[in-house]
């Protein structure tokens, strides 16, 4: 039996070497909590000092990406610049982490969303307590990207709830009290599931192999009779479908993403929704590819309604904010759709995507939020002929808007693409009915647009003025503007660092699918160790 | 010369990186004389490398650069980059030589448009889009070029975005073509699953690997994003609403290019379509039942604008019916001389809108031939080359689709020929409403306004249109191989034409009659019916004025039937199934355990206490253990 065989996956052992060079993703990982221990030590009124802390840090953390994105290897499939040490190993909780194709740029996404809603959209009140919790919660997000240990990751997926709570509960609009119970439930609900499931598989690996350990490469092997794996599957999936969200799971987050303050929602919208994606596909499709195969359909049905669903309900919203929520949903679908049709470029298009969703989300956000913080509405009825008064905005406005539509030239389009065509060949007719969501895409958005930005303004609108985009925002908008057209133009450098993690996980799922249940478990091992 | 060729759609695009930031500082008209500039520049460069490939043996004028791979994935390889043939190169030579006439013409006609210089940053955009559409070497830079140019289009639509029309026009257009798009990613996907790749030339050597029912739904599909582009039916109620955008957009894009790209599309890919006939039945019926519908509704419009705007979707049809016969190069033929006079009548409508003070209205009009003589002259030639009359233009490529339609079926060329009398009539109808007949415009009073012929930037391009459509046949003359120049010269890329194979002089002549007559007739019953009349109800019946009600069927069976599914989703599904569901699931635990309770009050904050002592202890361990 080769019982032992999986205790030094290849994928960790191949990139040891890294183990002594700089821990960058350790400092990732440190340098917000830093930041955030430093902001709890100071006095509550040095605001200046306070707001200056946390940039930094925010800027060391997309520095420190920078570092990693420059030391990322484009030939390995595996996790790199890996570090793991052990932490509780009577109960096989270890410190480990490491970045592979999948995890790099939702990684830096993170990095670069943080500092610019950080320095976009920031409240005036009580800053010390908003500083310290968006600190936290970057390190939640950036901890569950990295973690290599199902526990630690639970803990940073978990440490990425509470900041969200009180953003939402103390900063947020009017109704912000209940969006933040049902935010809190609903994904608490997801949490305690997922926790039982993470358990209930680190036990079955031990009995597989008299090893407790918490190891997602580790855990990968374990084999799992059908029962077993789709109880499991059902148990992770729930909590990423709440995250994510996927349709019908969905109702809490359009209150959240509506009611939290602007740099809420943009968390919210651009990084934490890809935590649900993201968990997809790294443990759905790495632990449980046979239940993943057997149960794609439902989930690629859920995806499609979503897309449709999402699409529709949006084109009724009047609220700006929920507007935004909804074509989420929609997009999100997409993701979903890509990651559960299981081919190289379908899965690779819902990684890329989730990047390209997080910039276009993000930046709407904070478009929304420049209307409000001048006219004190999101309701598309109280605002009308902006263009008249911002052109800038307004042309910043449609740039986003198209790359969220999915115009080819910006960043939407490619991650659409490759997540249709992959669909269509494995899942001809789902791609077919997903397709529709191109036009329902174009007709929410440019309602929108026509609404918000068309038309006259009448004199007293001109009165009450509109101030054009000011050099503060515009160097927060730029960066995401310029990101999405050169991920638009030239997605290769990101994509040629995805493949390579993709194809390996997608092999991963198809051996294992078609083979029978004791060979899975040697081919498994032999495409851990290479061949 | 030719690695020369990247040039060609630089230009336009180094137009539009300088006019989008500093346009305005720019300020007019040097912001429009820079735009018009790069078009230009692009224009010779095109010609330049015509006149290498030209000089080129035939079989061998292909010539493919590959900037850089845009993106791959798997067996997948995506390239920008452009490809140089003699299709491409029409397209690109009529784009750029018309665009740089319609630019000149804009800087004369936008002077007063306090947005003139982002009228160009727009314009220069859209002939960017609009030649990699036509020379990108594969299917994805082709679908990049079509969307950028539809948005150009909703851009350009809406540019007078305080009307709420303009804006709703541009919302409209964007979304019919969207929903071709769909049908043009779907055809993608089908090539990219059979042939890995959506390079032209692979493609095209792969298309043994699809199923006969396979090349027939790429051929189809690939036509529903062209009918979304082309406005074919039902896909054309847009284009009539398009005309709220200013008129030399009208002309650019909605008459000579933009409006043409789903019939280029066609011509690209004709190999997949010459091995699904069946699909070019359905296009060649569609193209010649848009065609006339659209016809008939230009007997009824009254809005000067309109009439072009069906007669072009009616033109458009002709062209799809030539492509579903597999006359390629007669669609091309056509398609040219069509940018020639189509774009000389949308100019042409532009100076008479501008000279009657933004009035639209042709009952309006009438007798401006006096006041306006330049104009009139050059519409009138316009007229007679879009009705046929030998020996203008029209008269030689519509003479070639017809021919081509009667090699098919004779049934396809009854209804084209009576589309042609239809042409020439609703043609008729608006040349003596406008030109002609009684003054109904006041020329004195309060009110009175002085029409006259515009300055020299707005009739230059008149002039040279009228010449290019008076004499656009000869570039293809039915003569004999020697003087069919543009059949030979496309044989390479869309195949020889197949009326050469078949024609004898008697049937030639034949047809040449029969066109001149149907051109005639449908010029004299105008003039007959026209001449001094304005209104006759009878002729203009609200069936056929509201386009044979096809908008208003698809507002009822499409549009209002989303909206309430929508409504329905958003105020009945949302709220009170899917969330009462899951407050439901939320009640039954709550009542089975009242200590849930707690969560509303305490429990939060001592989770967060947990959960971030937690994190502080891993990281205190973490930092002892490191000796940090």
């Amino acid at each position: 039996m080769p019982v032992s065989l999986p205790a030094i996956p290849a994928i960790v052992t191949g990139s040891l070497a890294s183990q002594h060079a700089f821990p960058y993703l350790t400092w990732l990982i440190l340098a917000p909590i830093i930041g955030a221990v430093l902001v709890v030590a100071l006095p509550k009124d040095l605001v200046r000092l306070i707001r200056s802390i946390t940039y930094l840090s925010s800027l060391a953390v997309l520095g420190i990406t920078a570092a990693v994105i420059d030391q990322f290897s484009t030939k390995l499939a595996g996790y790199q610049m890996t570090s793991t040490h052990e932490w509780a190993p009577g109960l096989g909780i270890s410190w480990s982490i490491g970045v592979d194709g999948i995890s790099l740029f939702l990684v830096a996404l993170t990095a670069v969303l943080f500092p610019l809603a950080l320095y976009g959209v920031a409240p005036s009140r009580n800053v010390k307590a908003y500083s310290t919790w968006m600190l936290l919660l970057e390190t939640g997000c950036l901890g569950s990207f990295v973690s290599l240990d199902l526990m630690l990751f639970f803990l940073f997926f978990e440490l990425t709830l509470i900041p969200v709570y009180f953003l939402i509960a103390s900063w947020g609009h009017e109704g912000r009290n209940r969006a933040a119970m049902r935010f809190f439930i609903y994904t608490f609900v997801g949490s305690a599931v997922l926790l039982v499931g993470a358990i209930a598989l680190a036990f079955l690996h031990q009995a597989q192999t008299g090893v407790l350990t918490f190891s997602i490469p580790q855990l990968e092997m374990t084999r799992l009779s059908g029962t077993e794996g789709v109880l499991l599957f059902l148990a992770f999936t729930f909590a990423f479908a709440v995250k994510a969200p996927i349709w019908p799971f969905h109702t809490w987050s359009p209150d959240a993403y509506a009611e939290a303050p602007a740099s809420g929602s943009i968390i919210l919208g651009g990084v934490m929704a890809k935590l649900g994606t993201y968990g997809i596909i790294r443990f759905d499709l790495g632990f449980f590819p046979h239940a993943t195969t057997m149960l794609a359909p439902i989930f690629l049905t859920l995806g499609v309604i979503g897309i449709i669903y999402g699409g529709m309900v949006a084109a009724r919203q009047r609220n700006l904010k929920r507007l935004v929520a909804y074509s989420s949903l929609s997009h999100m679908g997409f993701i979903v759709l890509g990651a559960f049709a299981l081919t190289g470029a379908s899965v690779s298009g819902a990684v890329l995507q989730m990047v390209n969703h997080g910039l276009y989300t993000a930046a709407l956000f904070l478009l929304v939020a420049m209307i409000y913080r001048r006219r004190k509405t999101f309701e598309v009825s109280r605002l009308r002929g902006l263009q008249n008064l911002a052109p800038v905005m307004a042309g910043i406005f449609t740039v986003v808007m198209l790359a969220s539509i999915g115009l080819p030239g910006l960043n939407g389009f490619i991650g659409e693409f490759l997540i249709l065509s992959g669909t269509f060949t494995a899942h001809r007719w789902w791609a077919v009915v997903a397709v529709t969501g191109v036009v329902i895409s174009a007709v929410y958005m440019l309602w929108a647009y026509q609404q918000v930005f068309h038309g006259k303004v009448t004199e007293d609108e001109r009165a009450a003025a509109f101030p054009e985009i000011s050099p503060r925002e515009r160097l927060v908008l730029v960066p995401i503007v310029v990101l999405i057209v050169f991920l638009g133009v030239y997605p290769k450098p990101v994509l040629d660092r995805i493949e390579p993690s993709v194809n390996q996980l997608v092999t991963h799922v198809l051996q294992i699918d078609h083979a029978t249940p004791s060979a899975a478990y040697h081919s498994s091992v032999s495409l851990k160790l290479g061949k | 010369m030719l690695h020369f060729a990247f040039l060609i759609p630089l230009f336009p695009l180094v137009g539009f990186a300088i006019l989008a930031p500093v346009g305005k500082r720019i300020g007019n008209p040097a912001a429009g004389w820079i735009a018009t500039a790069m078009v230009f520049a692009s224009f010779i460069v095109t010609i330049i490398v015509l006149a290498k490939v030209a000089s080129m043996p035939a079989d061998s004028r292909l010539y493919v650069q590959n900037w850089f791979t845009w993106f791959s994935s798997g067996s997948l390889s995506i390239g920008a980059g452009i490809q140089v043939d003699p299709l491409s190169l029409t397209m690109a030579s009529f784009i750029t030589g018309i665009g740089s006439m319609i630019h000149l013409y804009s800087i004369g006609y936008m002077e007063h448009d306090e947005a003139f210089p982002k009228f160009f940053v727009y314009l220069n955009l859209f002939v960017f889009s609009m030649l990699m559409l036509v020379l990108g070497e594969n299917l994805l830079i082709t679908f990049l070029g079509w969307e950028g140019v539809g948005v150009c289009s909703y851009f350009l639509i809406a540019f007078w975005f305080t009307r709420d029309s303009a804006a709703s026009a541009g919302k409209k257009a964007m979304i019919y073509n969207r929903i071709g798009d769909a049908g043009f990613l779907l055809a993608l996907f089908l090539l990219i699953e059979r042939t890995h790749s959506l390079t032209f030339t692979t493609i095209f050597s792969r298309l043994s690997s699809l199923s006969k029912g396979e090349l027939i739904a790429v051929s189809l599909l690939l036509f529903v994003g062209a009918a979304g582009k082309s406005a074919q039916l039902p896909l054309f109620p847009w284009l009539a609403d398009a005309m709220e955008g200013p008129t030399p957009v009208s002309a650019l894009i909605h008459a000579a290019t933009m409006v043409t790209a789903g019939v280029y599309l066609m011509c690209r890919v004709s190999p997949i379509l010459h091995l699904a006939p069946d699909a070019g039945h359905v296009i060649a019926w569609i193209g010649a039942a848009t065609a006339f519908i659209a016809a008939t509704t230009g007997c009824a419009q009254t809005d000067i604008k309109k009439v072009l705007a069906y007669s072009t979707v009616s033109q458009l049809g002709y062209m799809f019916l030539a492509v579903g016969c597999g006359a390629y190069d007669a669609a091309v033929f056509l398609m040219l001389t069509h940018a020639f006079y189509k774009a000389l009548l949308f100019l042409g409508s532009g100076s008479v809108i501008h000279a009657m003070h933004e009035e639209q209205d042709i009952k309006k009009m009438g007798a401006l031939c006096k006041v306006m003589p330049l104009t009139s002259l050059t519409f009138f030639i316009g007229w007679l080359s879009i009705a046929g009359v030998p020996p203008f233009s029209g008269f030689w490529a519509k003479g070639d689709v017809l021919s081509n339609a009667w090699v098919v079926s004779p049934a396809l060329w009854a209804v084209g020929a009576l589309t042609a009398i239809l042409t020439a009539y609703y043609m008729g109808r608006q040349y003596l409403l406008v030109f002609l007949g009684e003054r109904r415009w006041k020329s004195e009073g309060s009110e009175a306004i002085h029409p006259h012929d515009a300055g020299w930037k707005m009739s230059a391009p008149l002039i040279v249109l009228s010449v290019l459509a008076t004499f656009g046949g000869l570039l293809n003359l039915p003569f004999g191989s020697k003087l069919a120049f543009l059949d030979s010269w496309l044989a390479p890329v869309v195949g020889a034409s197949l009326l050469h194979n078949t024609d004898s002089t008697a049937q030639l002549w034949f047809f040449g009659v029969a066109d001149g007559v149907f051109a005639l007739a449908g010029v004299a019953i105008a003039y007959s019916l026209w001449r001094n009349v304005v209104d006759r109800s009878v002729l203009e019946p609200r069936f056929l004025y509201m386009a044979w009600f096809i908008d208003s069927a698809i507002d009822r069976l499409i549009a209002r039937p989303s909206t309430a599914l929508a409504a329905f989703s958003a105020t009945v599904v949302e709220p009170r199934v899917i969330d009462a569901a899951v407050n439901g699931v939320a009640g039954a635990f709550r009542l089975s355990g009242q200590r849930l309770r707690r969560i509303q009050t305490g429990y939060v904050r001592s989770y967060a206490l947990v959960i971030v002592s937690a994190l502080v202890l891993i990281v205190a361990y973490f930092m002892v253990r490191s000796g940090l």
